[in-house]
């Protein structure tokens, strides 16, 4: 008990605190209007006035340099401590769901690898699959294994991005120029091969768009060896370093109860420790055959999620060695005229060429009823395709699960109880991308 | 050098690692692509009166009527599905014929679950017709609090209400707008562009 200028004022007991300040105290989702989901206490016996002067509540973003685009988090703050907060999304979003709704089979792929503008090949091999699935098509070996050697160069221009970005994020702007330097180099092979550094539309339904440019063993050996000696330097300039260290070690913890109730998946999911990821869990294409092993967290923190990145890189260029070796030879494409065009010179020579490249590029062709749910292992996490077809030669309906949208209610349960200094390199470490996360 | 170890890790385990016990703790437990399971193990709960039926791929597909929505998709968590990896919602307004079992009267809406099951590698997908007259799901939320953005983006696109969510807003579009854009008959929409050489009125 003791005396202020406000009277006597004493410690009542916990069971005597108003429900909505438990839930401000132990939930981490800030949600406004605020829902009474717990009724307040009828009997008016206690009447404490919330003192909401205590916390403040202030807008990072939409526009600021570590919200990776236009996220917008709204955080609740005691002091310095993060309490809750909100994701405010939507900035981004063009209606993409809605426009594959107008667009052809054949011209999707063009719509959907604009979703995850940083690993736009994952986007198009889950369209792909799902309308490949719902064809029945067989993929000749060398799409399959073509396919595998994109989406794996992906994954490490992906991760290079992360690494640049991240740490621009906690302030080493040599990690940042390091990431881009190699990406960079990833993107030019994208160039020779797709004629795009991104926003391919190689990955096709029924194959890829092309073959292998001549000579790609050397470019994707050059970049193998590359990233390899490179990941060393990371190593020498972040992993061992104690002021990084200091910064992503125990910060932004999530528990592996949490991850999997929140459906996050990805390096997230990985990092509390759960084993998840579908190129070896629900294997497409023929990540069977390869081997790699799954990077795995144990305390699901910032520099566990780094350290999974840094190694899925290593792991990466591992599968690419073995497509390499592995690539078979063959068709690029399925042979089925009425999915995949002929080529370019055919058309000239004969008729019928001419007939079905004219009906592909005009009408698409048809897809069969029925509904199908694809799912790959992209650089963020599990990215599912929903396509329903009514027969026609458009979807009915597209709805992409994107990894970022789903990641991103993990936002709050990592910031909770952390400083607000640290929420930069949190929500980096989330890897969120704007584009697919409003579609 | 890191404090992630890696580990050749086999499919069959979710073993949620206990945080804290060592950087070295999670080792290399020998188990090559042959252990992995076939995709799409049977580990659909029995749920007497509910249809069913296979889809594109060998997927199971059940059709839970909307009251017992909620208690299905109970079920298939106490059966291991520990992850609702996606739920969206689907206008039908234009494919009212679509091809379903006999037993389930084709709505306007559909509410459609995607469930994970990491322990079992399976995934099942859950299709709740929803009337156009009552447009009213119960949320999943407390079963799977990571459906929370994903039944608010239902709600925004279609206009399709979940009873017992705790924040029911507009999530992609804007707080104020009129109209769920993804109902087929809600307009595409254009914006004039007024082009520089473009003749004048007449």
């Amino acid at each position: 008990m003791t005396d202020t200028s406000e009277g006597a004022q004493e410690l009542s007991a916990r069971r005597a605190t108003r429900p909505d300040e438990l839930r401000r105290e132990s939930g981490a989702v800030l949600r406004l209007p605020e829902v009474p989901a717990i009724p307040a206490p009828a009997s008016g016996d206690i009447d404490v006035e919330a003192p909401d002067d205590e916390t403040m509540i202030i807008n990072m973003g939409p526009q600021h340099p570590s919200t990776h685009g236009v996220l917008r988090i709204m955080m609740e703050l005691d002091g310095e401590t993060v309490l809750r907060t909100k994701p405010v999304i939507g900035y981004l979003h063009t209606g993409m769901e809605k426009t594959a709704e107008e667009l052809t089979y054949v011209q999707g792929a063009t719509n959907v690898t604009r979703m995850d503008y940083l690993s736009p090949l994952n986007n198009e091999l889950a369209w792909s699959l799902a309308v490949e699935t719902l064809l029945g098509v067989e993929l000749p070996p060398r799409a399959i294994w073509v396919r595998m050697l994109l989406s794996e160069l992906q994954r490490m221009s992906s991760h290079l991005m992360w690494l640049a970005t991240n740490g621009m994020d906690v302030g080493s702007t040599t990690m940042m120029i390091f990431g881009f330097r190699e990406r960079e180099m990833v993107l030019a092979f994208f160039e020779k091969t797709t004629g795009l550094r991104m926003n391919h539309n190689f990955i096709r339904p029924g194959g890829t768009a092309a073959d292998l440019p001549d000579g790609w063993e050397d470019d994707v050996e050059l970049i193998c060896d590359t990233v390899q000696a490179r990941l060393d330097d990371y190593d020498e300039l972040l992993t061992g370093q104690p002021i990084f260290r200091e910064r992503m070690e125990g910060v932004g913890v999530i528990t592996a109860e949490e991850a999997l109730a929140l459906s996050a998946t990805g390096p997230i999911l990985r990092s509390t420790g759960i084993p998840w990821d579908l190129r070896r869990s629900m294997p497409y294409l023929a990540y069977d055959q390869v081997d790699f092993d799954v990077i795995v967290g144990t305390y699901g923190d910032n520099f566990d999620r780094y350290a999974i990145r840094i190694n899925e890189i290593r792991e990466s260029i591992r599968i690419v060695r073995q497509v390499m070796e592995m690539m078979p030879e063959g068709d690029y494409r399925v042979q089925d005229k009425k999915v995949t065009p002929p080529p370019r010179a055919r058309i000239d020579e004969s008729m019928e060429a001419l007939i079905h490249h004219f009906k592909i590029s005009t009408e698409g062709f048809k897809v069969p009823v029925g509904e199908v749910y694809a799912a790959v292992e992209s650089p963020r996490g599990e990215l599912g395709c929903y396509l329903v077809a009514d027969g026609t030669a458009k979807p009915y309906r597209l709805h992409v699960r994107a990894p970022s949208f789903v990641n991103l209610q993990s936002v709050p349960v990592m910031l909770h109880g952390g400083l607000v200094a640290d929420a930069v390199a949190t929500i980096s470490s989330v890897d969120p991308v704007m584009g697919e996360v409003d579609r | 050098m890191t404090a992630t170890g890696t580990g050749t890790t086999g499919t069959g385990t979710t073993g949620t690692g206990s945080a804290g016990t060592g950087a070295a703790e999670t080792g290399a437990n020998e188990a090559g692509p042959e252990t992995v399971p076939a995709a799409g193990g049977n580990r659909v709960p029995e749920l007497p009166g509910v249809a069913r039926a296979t889809s594109n791929g060998g997927q199971q597909v059940v059709f839970p009527r909307r009251e017992e929505y909620h208690e299905v998709v109970a079920a298939f968590k106490d059966a291991g599905y520990e992850m609702l990896s996606d739920l969206c919602g689907i206008d039908y307004l234009l494919d009212m014929n679509r091809p379903l079992p006999d037993e389930v009267s084709p709505e306007r809406f559909e509410v459609v679950v995607n469930l994970l099951s990491l322990s079992g590698c399976s995934r099942a997908r859950l299709r709740v017709q929803v009337p156009e007259s009552d447009l009213l799901v119960d949320s999943v939320w407390d079963l799977y609090p990571g459906v929370e953005a994903m039944e608010r983006e239902a709600y925004d696109m279609f206009g399709i209400r979940f009873a017992g969510h705790p924040d029911l807003t507009r999530i992609l579009m804007p707080e104020d707008w009129e109209g769920h854009p993804l109902r087929k008959d809600y307009g595409v929409g254009r914006v004039p562009v007024q082009f520089k050489e473009a003749p004048g009125p007449r």
